[in-house]
């Protein structure tokens, strides 16, 4: 076990590496600091006492080091079109998709493992029959579609919810939150359900392949011959046994949520860290995208270690196995 | 061609085709689809590039079913009097052809690096697999965002060409791990096959068998891949394009008409966005369908 969250460690050192290195070279490429500090008309030796100071006139991997020493610090300097240093931009903008994310995945669960128990218990049943086509549909939509359909209904035609920004938002320390306002909840009710529908589908349809593999195996008959009740048998036995598949993919499209939030934000104007990484790739604001490059692939990294681990702590046969497979 | 057809509706997989009303339903809107974007310049009323036909006037009419909508504009027109149906047209028209050309190349890279990685084992396998095992932890969207995004970054004033040169890198980039993963597979277990061995034996050398021997036996998973990866590139290329960072202004996607229409949303101009929007959901559902269905069609244990 040991050995293995250590080939996971080095793995996910290696992806921060590459990312940061992807990133650096987005530097190297696009846009020459010397000319932007300079303007066209410097002469040769301005240009180099200009590239001595910024460091440019040493070699590549110097720069490189150079460039992950500050990024581990979170620093990726000033933001090219709004002037403020990118790791204050990125702080304000963090909560907001993260209060959007967690409200999302909320959504998709508490929704989703009851759709997905209940159609795999009345697996005939015409409202079954509704919900599972109902979920290819849902994964056939794409995201923004979702979205402008929902403006379009409850924001154009029936006026019932807002369709841009969060609302109202309270200030704790450098956190803001809108889940303490009426408003700020008001603001959330479409982004989020924007953003949970595709989570929702996958977790339905999840839930229900496993529940009836589950039913399907020796010790839900036996559990039946002993005379428990279906209540005991469906929720005490075969749900819980479902869980560990669910709780992975869940840990696993938590990440994918806060990805996915680009698109939501996009078509919502929610103030995150998505919607900031697309304005950024439409003005050329390069050091803006590097930060969000790098904070995405650490959120990412993160989350896969964890839910690794998480693997070991809630299915003991996985321990038993890797031991006596030593 | 025509008995060919014959023989094919007459075989097994052809009867299942036949007795399947959500394979023929999808196959009847793909084929609708398909035509009227290969014919487009025939089948548009209008052409919707032309700046000279565009009148101002005749700018955002409501459907012909509305008291003021007009027969020449069936579905309605855009902000600058621009016919929905024939931008419609033209922009599946290049929606399918880049969700085409991206999956045509993934299978391509795809099919390759998982024949050289089964094949050859040690390193090689050992670099792509691991790589695999990267990309696949990250959404395919954001993986093909963050390409589209330094594309767009790279060539900010990029021709109509480069533009979709990114585009189809960034979904084709993202699109082939999956078929690396399973034709690596497969060939590993071919690999051990005796016609392979008899090959290697007489002499074969190793680029011939992959290509002439192992190739044809691990095709068959990766058909039913791509027709799914199909729905997949072309919703990826609408949220590209959506977002801003896929099809140019100049020549519009589905994708980029949504975009376009979701500025008159608030104004009540729905059908801008919702027809393009609906064309894409019918091809994606009707893709996502027959590829569902050869699944099953190709699986001898699900019969």
């Amino acid at each position: 076990m040991l050995a293995f969250i250590l080939r996971r460690l080095l793995q996910a050192v290696l992806v921060m590496v590459t990312v940061a290195f992807i990133a650096f070279m987005l530097f190297q490429f696009v846009g020459d600091p010397v000319s932007q500090i300079l303007g066209q008309d410097a002469t040769a030796e301005q240009v180099a006492e200009v590239r001595a100071a910024l460091g440019l006139d040493r070699p590549v991997w110097v720069q490189f080091g150079h460039f992950l020493y500050n990024a581990v610090q979170g620093e990726f300097g000033m933001s090219l079109r709004q002037g403020t240093p990118v790791a204050t931009l990125i702080a304000e903008r963090f909560p907001a998709t993260l209060e959007l994310a967690l409200v999302a995945a909320a959504l998709a669960l508490l929704v989703g493992i009851p759709l997905g128990v209940y159609t795999a218990l009345r697996r005939g049943s015409a409202l079954s029959q509704v919900f599972m086509t109902l979920s290819l549909l849902g994964v056939s939509l794409p995201t923004f579609l979702i979205g402008i359909v929902l403006i379009l209904i409850f924001s154009v035609q029936l006026g019932w919810f807002p369709s841009f920004g969060r609302g109202e938002v309270v200030h704790i320390g450098g956190w803001t939150t809108g889940l303490l306002t009426l408003q700020g909840w008001h603001h959330l009710v479409l982004p989020a359900i924007t953003l949970a529908i595709f989570q929702l589908t996958l977790i339905m349809r999840l839930v229900r392949a496993e529940m009836l593999e589950v039913l399907r195996t020796d010790y839900i008959k036996f559990a039946r011959a002993r005379g428990l009740s279906d209540r005991a048998v469906h929720f005490g036995h075969a749900l819980k046994n479902t869980l560990v598949p669910v709780m992975t993919i869940t840990g696993l499209q938590l990440g994918g949520l806060i990805a996915f939030a680009i698109i939501t934000e996009t078509v919502f104007q929610w103030p995150g860290m998505g919607l900031l990484f697309i304005q950024a790739v439409t003005f050329a604001d390069i050091p803006v995208m590097a930060a969000y490059l790098c904070l995405i692939a650490l959120i990412f990294v993160v989350i896969n270690l964890i839910v690794d681990l998480l693997y070991f702590v809630v299915d003991p046969r996985l321990r038993v196995d890797h031991a006596s497979g030593h | 061609m025509k008995t060919t057809l014959f023989k094919w509706l007459d075989s097994d997989v052809g009867h299942s085709f036949r007795s399947s009303p959500a394979a023929l339903f999808a196959a009847a809107i793909a084929l609708v689809c398909g035509l009227a974007a290969l014919f487009a310049p025939w089948v548009a009323p209008h052409n919707p590039f032309d700046l000279a036909t565009l009148d101002l006037n005749n700018a955002r009419l409501p459907p012909v079913w509305y008291p003021e909508g007009q027969w020449t504009f069936l579905l309605g027109t855009d902000g600058q009097g621009r016919d929905i149906l024939s931008a419609l047209i033209y922009g599946a028209r290049i929606s399918l052809f880049v969700g085409l050309i991206s999956v045509l190349l993934s299978v391509l890279l795809g099919v390759t690096l998982g024949l050289l990685a089964g094949y050859l084992g040690g390193w090689v396998d050992a670099l792509l697999m691991r790589l695999c095992d990267v990309m696949l932890s990250f959404p395919a969207i954001l993986i093909a965002l963050l390409i589209a995004g330094i594309g767009h970054t790279l060539f900010p004033n990029a021709h109509e060409a480069l533009a979709f040169g990114v585009l189809i890198a960034a979904i084709t980039l993202t699109g082939w791990v999956q078929y690396a993963r399973t034709v690596r597979g497969s060939t590993l277990v071919e690999r051990q096959k005796e016609y392979v061995q008899a090959a290697r034996v007489i002499g074969v050398s190793s680029l011939a068998i992959m290509r002439r021997h192992v190739l044809p036996n691990v095709l068959g998973p990766v058909l039913v891949l791509a027709t799914i990866q199909v729905a997949t590139a072309i919703i990826t290329e609408a949220t590209l394009s959506f977002l801003g960072v896929g099809a140019p202004p100049t020549s519009p996607s589905l994708g980029t008409l949504i975009r376009i229409g979701n500025d008159y949303l608030f104004s009540g101009e729905w059908w801008i966005t919702i027809f393009p929007g609906l064309v894409l959901v019918l091809i994606a559902l009707s893709v996502n369908l027959l590829g569902d269905w050869l699944r099953d069609a190709l699986n001898p244990r699900l019969r």
